[in-house]
């Protein structure tokens, strides 16, 4: 159902954790309804040099909130807000249709996050 | 590495006893049971065997069981069969919230067909009281039907108390007993159930086998129509090796059903007594009433399908209610009519334990199962807690501690 490399993201995920001193924190989803992302970043002359995340869901949830975090590392803002779940679900090797919605999850979850530390320099 | 199935609920493998009797009906003995000639007679006199070796284990006549391609299949073939059979008296029927979808899509055709379905509710443990049977009947109620035990959460339900309930209104009863005939003692005169539904490969026989019970003088419609098998009730060529299986099964089920049921039970109360040493799990469905080899539990924090390609990644075979690891990305409604918060539900794991399985499997589970645990809730931004989510009573301590009310969003 998963492909190897959602299955190596899932298994042996990057980036598990808390980040105390994070500049922006984004959360999305909800317990109810399915998957919850928490994202949190570190960004620096701003590039995100440090992400890590939280997340309660499915393989697919945890392989994407891995995947994403890695993505967004040395990344500008602007280059991290550019990416989708498209972009996502393509560096793992493709998601089953049924949990598309996960990809959706992690990228909302990194705007939030970016969102959040733009409006801590305001 | 170890491999532990823990999924008896979805299929078990074939005894091997029942793979040897089908074999001849797979090779030399190919002839179609209507043939007048000896090969076609050997088919016959194969499937007539398998039905009187069926109707004993439930304490039924041979000519009261009906072969069908599956427990689905006789589900189906129940309530479809029953309600037009008796459309003239009445256009109502009663279903659980417990039931197999196999019932409930069944019931959900018949209401587009004009009929009106009660689904009752059920208490935390998934119990179906038989007084709210008994008020939800009205003059138009011509069939109830209720599962004998669940798959899901292994509870078994008082159907001898509702079978009377029915029997004292003249209303048709029918079990859906897939899950529990060949597991535990199922004898249609002492349940006095009317039709029963059952599978062989949830008792060590072939998938692509089922039946229903008819008591005998009950008027059925036929679901598939055509030739004169299974007295013109379920047309189509007999799948006879897997009828032949089926029968091997049912002896077998029946004579090694108490030694079967005290060592998986056994097992059971080991796993559960292991697991629930963990923190923030709880047992689902009853302590007690329930399949012997039956171990459901919801792990707060984290989620099913995770746990479960966790442990089939340790080699550990298991079973999840959670939306995540269903198509239609919905937690299972059983779990949700039990009242189990939708958040709660999502950690849902099951385990059914069946002749296969060993001490030495318990021990590894349990091994593994902490460890997978302890991993996801690392994993989890809840592992201190929900937060603004309030605790949950444990069932299993707690036995009179109501759930809280599932909210709709956090």
């Amino acid at each position: 159902m998963y492909s190897e490399k959602v299955m190596d993201h899932f298994t042996n995920p990057r980036n598990v954790g808390e980040m105390p001193d994070a500049d922006g924190v984004g959360t999305e989803g909800n317990p109810t309804c399915g998957d919850v992302m928490k994202i949190s970043i570190k960004v620096k002359d701003g590039r995100i040099v440090d992400a890590k995340f939280k997340t309660f869901g499915c393989g697919a949830a945890i392989a994407v909130s891995s995947m994403v975090t890695e993505m967004v590392k040395g990344k500008t803002l602007e280059e991290a807000l550019s990416i989708s779940k498209e972009t996502v679900a393509n560096e793992l090797g493709g998601l089953p249709p049924q949990k598309m919605h996960c990809s959706n999850l992690g990228a909302d979850a990194l705007k939030k996050a970016i969102e959040d530390y733009k409006s801590k320099q305001m | 590495m170890r491999k532990c199935y823990f999924d008896h609920a979805a299929t078990n493998p074939l005894h091997p006893q029942v793979f040897d009797a089908m074999i001849p009906f797979l090779k030399e003995d190919f002839g179609n049971p209507m043939s007048v000639y000896d090969l076609g007679i050997r088919a016959k006199m194969a499937i007539e065997n398998a039905r009187t070796q069926v109707a004993s284990l439930i304490n039924a006549k041979p000519s009261e069981i009906i072969f069908t391609s599956s427990g689905a299949e006789a589900n189906n073939f129940a309530l479809r069969g029953i309600a037009l059979a008796r459309q003239n008296e009445g256009k109502h029927i009663i279903v659980s919230k417990m039931e197999h979808h196999s019932i409930l899509n069944s019931a959900r055709f018949l209401e587009k067909m004009g009929f009106a379905v009660t689904y009752l509710p059920v208490d935390k443990y998934g119990l179906i009281d038989p007084d709210i049977v008994k008020k939800s009947i009205t003059k138009e109620t011509t069939l109830i039907s209720i599962i004998h035990a669940s798959s899901e959460v292994g509870i078994i339900e008082p159907i001898k108390e509702i079978a009377m309930v029915a029997k004292e209104k003249g209303i048709i009863f029918h079990t859906d007993a897939v899950a529990a005939a060949g597991n535990i003692s199922v004898d249609v005169k002492e349940l006095n159930v009317d039709l029963l539904s059952m599978a062989a490969h949830q008792f060590y026989g072939p998938k692509g086998a089922g039946a229903l019970y008819v008591r005998e003088g009950l008027r059925i419609v036929p679901l598939i129509y055509g030739g004169i098998q299974e007295n013109g009730r379920r047309a189509g060529t007999e799948n006879v090796p897997a009828i032949v299986g089926m029968g091997k099964a049912a002896e077998l089920a029946k004579a090694e059903l108490s030694a079967r049921m005290g060592s998986v039970k056994k097992l059971r109360d080991r796993l559960v007594d292991g697991i629930l040493k963990v923190e923030n799990v709880y047992l689902t469905g009853h302590p007690t009433d329930r399949l012997p080899g039956h171990a459901s539990f919801c792990v707060e924090y984290i989620e099913g399908e995770a746990m479960l390609l966790l442990l089939a990644a340790r080699g550990i075979y298991s079973a999840s209610g959670s939306a995540c690891s269903s198509k239609a990305l919905k937690a299972s409604p059983v779990l949700l009519a039990m009242g189990i918060p939708a958040s709660l539900a999502q950690g849902s794991i099951v385990f059914t334990l069946g002749t296969d399985n060993s001490d030495d499997d318990i021990k590894y589970l349990l091994n593994e199962f902490l460890q997978v645990i302890t991993r996801l809730r690392e994993i989890s931004p809840y592992a201190k807690g929900w937060g603004v989510w309030r605790k949950v009573d444990n069932v299993f301590r707690k036995s009179n501690g109501p759930f809280y009310k599932p909210q709709e969003c956090w």
